[in-house]
């Protein structure tokens, strides 16, 4: 099937939870909605289920408009980020449970549990009750559940939130992989840039009920059409600068003029917000590097956080906080002034409304 | 503030005389300096929340005791402990002010109203809580919610120790990366004992000076987040530290050299006297294993997958019957399936039944 929305709204209560929102989603296809909490995420999917009719605008399925049309009658299944599940029935009759309202023979029931219980590793667990379970294992009965049922529309609401690390890690790498082989419209709702990058199929980024950016997960990534979007899909965050191009010199708010060389070449002369994402931005421990065209800040080390492959170095700039990570560990003690280089050719300019002007040629 | 000595902890729910393989938490003995900050690392039902209880007095253990600066405290109450406690979900009061909220737990213990006047807009001031202190806490966010709570678990000075169970699991991206070095400068500020127990590798690996990383009951490696990633000393802590977690590859193993899947490869140290009945495996983490084009020097692999994280790139490739994860570096292009490896020796280490085995210069 195919799913479209048209110019949907939402207000609920005098609150707009959903602004003109358009979409097109199509059978096989994988779609991470991408937003902070309250951005509209878990409102966009209500609508798309047919939970919430929205105030205005259309919802198409196979281009028929559902408006009216009973949610049980749709084929749609979906994950919440809290464990829901049946407390009285055994894993295997959790899963179970939507194919028994489709009244499938026995046969066809023990083997598709069966196959949904390896694919999300609970077949140890199917004769054990929801509630011994781990919160993972609660949570991947959940998914099996939804994904039992062949739905033509799974929505899954920041489904791993509540789960391990490593859990998330793994679930994440196999996601994509069941997803495939099922043919449906997946829809996932996320707060973290990296499980959208994991997961990639494309990605909507929300923004206080609007969908900012629509397009390739990975591509939205190398290519944010406004600074919004940049901030959305960092993490560490987008560290930013206010920079004023003239002369064929760029000065940076907060001190430095350097040559306009790199992607400031090719600007007009005037204001900009420069994007850059932790890893764009270099440290050196010594004088000023500039010689290889790079620009050079002089920033005092707030804090560095060390994971043992990475360090995240938090730094200081004229009253804005940076952060750099580099490979490996460093540790640079509070207060110390560090250099901080950047290369012009590795930054994303915006003009002074926050859209992109130009973008690194590669990621 | 207090050191924290553990001695000879185990608990078991199903009492003292349950069968030693099941206990929730098996003997520990452990010391937590004043001071430090700590973080508890482990998957859901490694035992970190008891450890936790245990040492807050929730939970009483079936065998061992706590000392808090050498006193026995086990018939000790949470409170007569003097322990503060974070937990993943806010725990504030609604209908009182953010800073009613935060100058509670002092109004509690009787002090003075300058002196808490004085200490609540310190702790609001580090969490940057200052412009709301006046505002009722129901019409804050989540977020701005967990943030009192910390702020409530902080804001005594007198406490033994601060617990932290899980705090950010509710927070946006962005704002834990604020939370999180807004911990690290109030530790460093305030000296006071912290614990933070969590699942997830970077929180710990972050905030704490010493991870303590727990599996099945058991503590597996005690030590600074560079130890934990540069010498795992469990194939667990391999794998559950780092994202992709490390490479473990069953080998053999012979004095410089190890054969994995009929390819042999060069180790740094050397290895003579591993046990004959041990379980050799070799493990290697993914930024040590480097994708490569082809030559006829290199081991073959062929590429299944490449994750692209954005600021880096790793591949899941196929060397034999093995999957191995690997680096790929900047500006590779990966044309065709097949690809290659290389190791770097110096980061290879060798395991016998899942412990590190030191080899020989």
């Amino acid at each position: 099937m195919s799913l479209r929305l048209e110019d949907v709204s939402s207000v609920r209560g005098g609150e707009t939870h959903l602004h003109d929102i358009s979409l097109s989603l199509e059978r096989g296809s994988l779609n991470v909605l991408l937003g902070r909490t309250l951005s509209g995420k878990t409102s966009l999917m209500r609508v798309m289920a047919g939970l919430d009719a929205p105030t205005a605008g259309r919802v198409l399925v196979d281009g028929r408009d559902v408006a009216g049309i009973d949610v049980r009658k749709r084929s749609v299944a979906m994950v919440y980020q809290q464990f829901i599940n049946y407390p009285s029935l055994t894993v295997f009759e959790n899963i179970a449970s939507p194919l028994r309202v489709q009244r499938r023979p026995q046969e066809e029931i023990d083997r598709r549990v069966r196959d949904t219980a390896r694919l999300l590793k609970l077949e140890p667990h199917l004769g054990r009750m929801p509630l011994a379970l781990s919160g993972g294992q609660q949570q991947r009965t959940a998914i099996a559940r939804a994904l039992v049922k062949g739905a033509d529309l799974v929505l899954l609401d920041e489904p791993l939130a509540n789960l391990d690390y490593k859990l998330r890690e793994e679930l994440r790498t196999e996601l994509p992989r069941i997803f495939e082989s099922s043919g449906a419209i997946f829809v996932y709702a996320t707060t973290e840039p990296l499980e959208a990058m994991l997961l990639g199929g494309s990605v909507v980024c929300l923004f206080e009920g609007r969908a900012l950016q629509t397009g390739d997960t990975s591509a939205v990534y190398r290519r944010p059409h406004s600074l919004r979007v940049a901030e959305l899909f960092s993490d560490p965050p987008l560290n930013t600068v206010a920079v004023e191009k003239r002369d064929g010199s760029v000065a940076y708010h907060g001190g430095g003029t350097a040559q306009a060389n790199g992607l400031y070449a090719g600007l007009h002369d005037g204001p900009y917000r420069v994007g850059f994402r932790a890893h764009q931005l270099a440290l050196a421990n010594g004088p000023a590097k500039g010689a290889d065209g790079r620009h050079v800040f002089p920033a005092t080390v707030a804090l560095t956080e060390i994971t043992g492959s990475e360090s995240f170095v938090h730094l200081e700039r004229d009253g804005a906080n940076w952060v750099a990570v580099l490979p490996g560990v460093h540790e640079y003690p509070p207060g110390q002034t560090l250099e901080a280089a950047l290369d012009p050719d590795d930054i994303f300019v915006f003009d002074a409304e926050g859209r992109l002007v130009v973008a690194p040629a590669s990621g | 503030m207090a050191r924290i000595d553990l001695v000879e902890l185990a608990h078991s729910y199903g009492g003292a005389t349950a069968d030693p393989a099941s206990f929730a938490l098996k003997p520990t003995s452990m010391t937590w300096r004043q001071g430090g900050a700590y973080a508890l690392l482990g998957p859901s039902g490694c035992g970190k929340t008891t450890l936790l209880n245990i040492i807050s007095g929730i939970v009483k253990p079936s065998r061992g005791k706590v000392l808090f600066d050498g006193e026995d405290v086990m018939a000790l109450t949470t409170q007569q402990r003097n322990i503060a406690q974070v937990f993943q979900f806010p725990v504030i009061y609604d209908t009182m002010t953010v800073g009613e909220n935060l100058a509670f737990p002092l109004k509690n213990r009787g002090m003075g109203r300058a002196a808490i006047e004085a200490r609540v807009l310190e702790i609001a001031g580090l969490l940057e809580l200052l412009p709301h202190l006046g505002r009722k806490a129901s019409r804050l966010t989540a977020d701005a919610k967990q943030k009192i709570s910390l702020g409530r678990g902080l804001v005594r000075a007198d406490v033994a120790a601060i617990l932290f169970d899980e705090p950010l699991t509710v927070i946006d991206p962005a704002l834990k990366w604020e939370l999180r070095s807004k911990l690290k400068v109030l530790h460093r500020a305030l000296d006071l004992t912290m614990i933070y127990v969590t699942h997830d590798q970077t929180e710990a690996l972050t905030f704490a000076d010493t991870v303590v990383v727990m599996h099945e009951g058991s503590v597996v490696q005690t030590g600074t987040p560079e130890e934990l990633f540069l010498r795992p000393d469990h194939t667990f802590v391999g794998y559950f530290i780092g994202s992709p977690g490390m490479n473990v590859l069953p080998a053999e193993v012979r004095g410089r050299q190890a054969r994995i899947a009929g390819h042999t490869l060069g180790l740094e140290r050397a290895y003579s006297d591993l046990p004959d009945a041990a379980r050799v495996e070799i493990g290697i983490r993914p930024e040590f294993v480097h994708l490569a084009r082809p030559a006829p020097e290199l081991l073959a692999a062929k590429v299944e997958r490449i994750d692209d994280l954005g600021r880096s790139r790793f591949a899941h490739v196929r060397m034999g019957d093995l999957r191995i994860a690997a680096s790929v570096p900047r500006g590779l292009s990966i044309a065709a399936d097949e690809m290659a490896l290389v190791f770097e020796p110096a980061q290879i280490h060798v395991y016998a039944d899942s412990r590190r085995v030191e080899g020989a210069a």
